[in-house]
């Protein structure tokens, strides 16, 4: 695999505060990639690095392997679709997406006929002659991002790009950029604080937390086998179990995390489990309904279909998973 | 349950404001109602006092005079602007406009670096210095500005013994040799009365550029630059037009002020009419009120076609 934009020990700090701490990363080429984290943990910053708009304390950039130490953004091939858009309100549709071939002196004809395939891309052929703020939000998104491609950039970096959305354009968008993103062959960093978002459309996902970067690997290695418990609370919403109550069920006193989804209710007492606890709690979420059980100090939740007889408040329920479900983490932070 | 929740257990508030509550009541039903009323008295100052002297003081310009008695003729002639187009009254309105037009493109030039500088770089402390900078020399009387800058330019003034210091006595006296903007010493040149005019405009132009350039978004300029543009193409294609509204704006300001004002001239510069000293002289001493009201039309005249260019430019397009 290729590298298309690598960090080697790269650390951004404002003052005291770590923005970016030491990260090492390869993203490879024509990976959808995301950075996945709580507002503050640095992805952004990672991003504006990448994209050359803030410059490291330490560490070093590849991008294809070139170094970028010193290279300001204009002369770097890698474009951004901002969170807020960033559409010029000066200019028409067609005008923001021509910006870049304008600049590289591409002749007229040319420039209005890539743009307006760029637009037929992103399904907004016709609209070049209106002006950003004639535009809906989800419109804006796709001129933003039309603008981020036309020039075919080595690496396209996406920053909230769904954010502003609602939840149904989200949904559409995030199958919508997937495929987008097959058909040009580039790669795409993408960062967000939706972990569904990130798991649902990533080839590989990064989870960063305090600027620093906790754990790469696939959707379904992030989501599986956690290797801390930031990653397994942030992912998912698992179940995260101290070394004290480990011990008890694994015989290990070890930090672990157990998906809701892995756990299956028994109604009473009965069974071989000596997991055994009260329901407190109950959502209903549609397919699926949320029902935390109290195991003494320990409260867990499971998640179990709907309309299969769920256990009400106040039952008494015994808990029972595969051994191998409950995940044993690495690390404790 | 506490005391005030038993008491107040109408899902309704009660109105405990008397009428000023029920006067309230209806204002949030008629909201329409309590803006009339609130534009009201400005649409009547705008409407009446503003927009009405304005159009008897156009309806002045279509009298004339006779001029064998001074009085006033009150039948609808064109001859005023006959009059007005006479030589020496277009050579009048040829100099106001000249130099309207020259201090409103120095003013321009002098003032965005500032502005950008302002609206870009300057925060907190720096901010309120630079806020205080532009006011200040608002606050101070304009009469004393203006002599204040007579006797800087006079020839035993401040300007003339720096350049003394400096040796540069001869670039001083080319310039003053020039033929029209030059002159026996810089108080009593066109200079003198650019630069004076160019001194006491400037926060009019500063400022709405200053506004301008803070609103554009530093996201646009990283966009800019994202997608390949140098610092200089990103200030040509991006902050300049975006900031274009702020100096249209401002060169409202320093081009009507220029055009209109009958004291700097007076003082500092040659003895040739400016618009303003001409409609002066015109409602004074001489009590051709027509003629006065001609020469008020032309500064309007001259605006209203500004603004439709720069409309027709695109200046206003990003509004």
């Amino acid at each position: 695999m290729t590298s298309a934009v690598s960090l080697q020990t790269v650390s951004r700090h404002f003052g005291a505060v770590k923005a970016l701490d030491e990260v090492d990363l390869e993203v490879g080429e024509g990976e959808f990639f995301a950075m996945l984290g709580p507002s503050g943990s640095g992805k952004t910053t990672c991003l504006r690095l990448i994209a050359g708009f803030e410059q490291p304390t330490a560490g070093q950039i590849r991008i294809f392997g070139e170094a970028v130490e010193g290279v300001p953004p204009y002369r770097r091939n890698v474009n951004t679709v901002f969170q807020d858009y960033a559409l010029f309100p000066h200019m028409n549709v067609r005008e923001n997406v021509e910006f870049s071939l304008m600049l590289k002196k591409v002749d007229k004809p040319t420039r209005a006929r890539e743009a307006e395939a760029a637009l037929e891309l992103v399904k907004l052929g016709g609209y070049g002659d209106r002006r950003p703020g004639q535009l809906s939000g989800g419109q804006r998104q796709r001129v933003a991002l039309a603008r981020a491609i036309v020039s075919r950039p080595k690496v396209l970096l996406l920053d909230e790009p769904l954010g502003a959305l609602d939840l149904k354009l989200r949904e559409q968008m995030q199958d919508e950029l997937k495929a987008l993103q097959k058909t040009l062959g580039i790669t795409f960093i993408f960062v967000t604080h939706d972990q569904g978002e990130a798991l649902s459309m990533a080839d590989r996902v990064a989870v960063f937390n305090f600027g620093k970067l906790v754990q790469v690997g696939t959707p379904e290695a992030i989501y599986r086998q956690p290797n801390s418990r930031f990653v397994a609370d942030f992912v998912g919403s698992s179940n995260v179990l101290e070394p004290e109550f480990v011990e008890t069920i694994a015989g290990e006193r070890r930090w672990a995390s157990l998906r809701p989804e892995a756990i299956h209710l028994l109604r009473g007492e009965g069974g071989h489990s000596a997991l055994i606890g009260t329901v407190v709690s109950r959502s209903y979420l549609g397919a699926t309904t949320r029902v935390g059980i109290a195991l003494g100090e320990t409260v867990l939740h499971a998640v179990v279909a709907s309309g299969t007889d769920e256990p009400a408040e106040g039952d008494r329920v015994t808990i029972g998973f595969a051994r191998e479900a409950l995940h044993l983490m690495e690390n404790a932070g | 349950m506490s005391a005030v929740a038993a008491t107040a257990a109408s899902a309704i508030l009660p109105n405990q404001r008397g009428w000023l509550g029920a006067l309230s009541d209806h204002f949030w039903r008629q909201p329409k109602l309590l803006v009339f009323l609130l534009v009201l008295p400005a649409l009547l100052w705008l409407g009446i006092v503003y927009v009405g002297s304005l159009f008897a003081l156009l309806l002045q310009s279509f009298f004339s005079i006779d001029e064998f008695s001074g009085l006033i003729n009150y039948e609808f002639t064109l001859k005023t602007y006959a009059e007005l187009l006479r030589p020496q009254n277009l050579d009048v309105i040829l100099r106001t406009v000249t130099m309207a037009g020259a201090v409103t493109l120095a003013s321009a030039l002098i003032a965005f670096p500032i502005a950008y500088m302002a609206a870009r770089y300057a925060r907190g402390k720096w901010k309120a210095l630079f806020y205080l900078g532009i006011m200040l020399p608002l606050w101070a009387s304009y009469l004393v500005k203006v002599y204040a800058w007579k006797l800087i330019l006079a020839k035993e003034g401040i300007l003339n013994w720096v350049f003394e210091q400096l040796h540069l006595t001869p670039v001083l006296d080319a310039w003053l040799s020039l033929p029209v903007i030059g002159g026996n010493s810089l108080s009593i040149s066109y200079t003198g009365t650019f630069l004076v005019f160019l001194y006491v405009w400037m926060p009019y132009m500063i400022l709405p550029i200053q506004a301008a350039i803070e609103r554009v978004p530093t996201n646009l300029l990283d966009a800019s630059s994202d997608l390949g543009a140098t610092p200089m193409q990103t200030f040509w294609k991006v902050i300049f037009p975006l900031a274009l509204p702020g100096i249209v704006a401002g060169s409202i300001f320093t081009f009507s002020l220029t055009l209109g004002d009958y004291i700097i001239p007076q003082i500092i510069g040659t003895s040739a009419f400016f618009i303003g000293q001409a409609v002066y002289a015109h409602q004074g001493t001489a009590g051709n009120i027509p003629l006065a009201a001609a020469f008020t039309v032309v500064p309007i005249v001259i605006m209203g076609l500004y603004l439709w260019m720069a409309r027709r430019m695109g200046a206003f397009d990003a509004l």
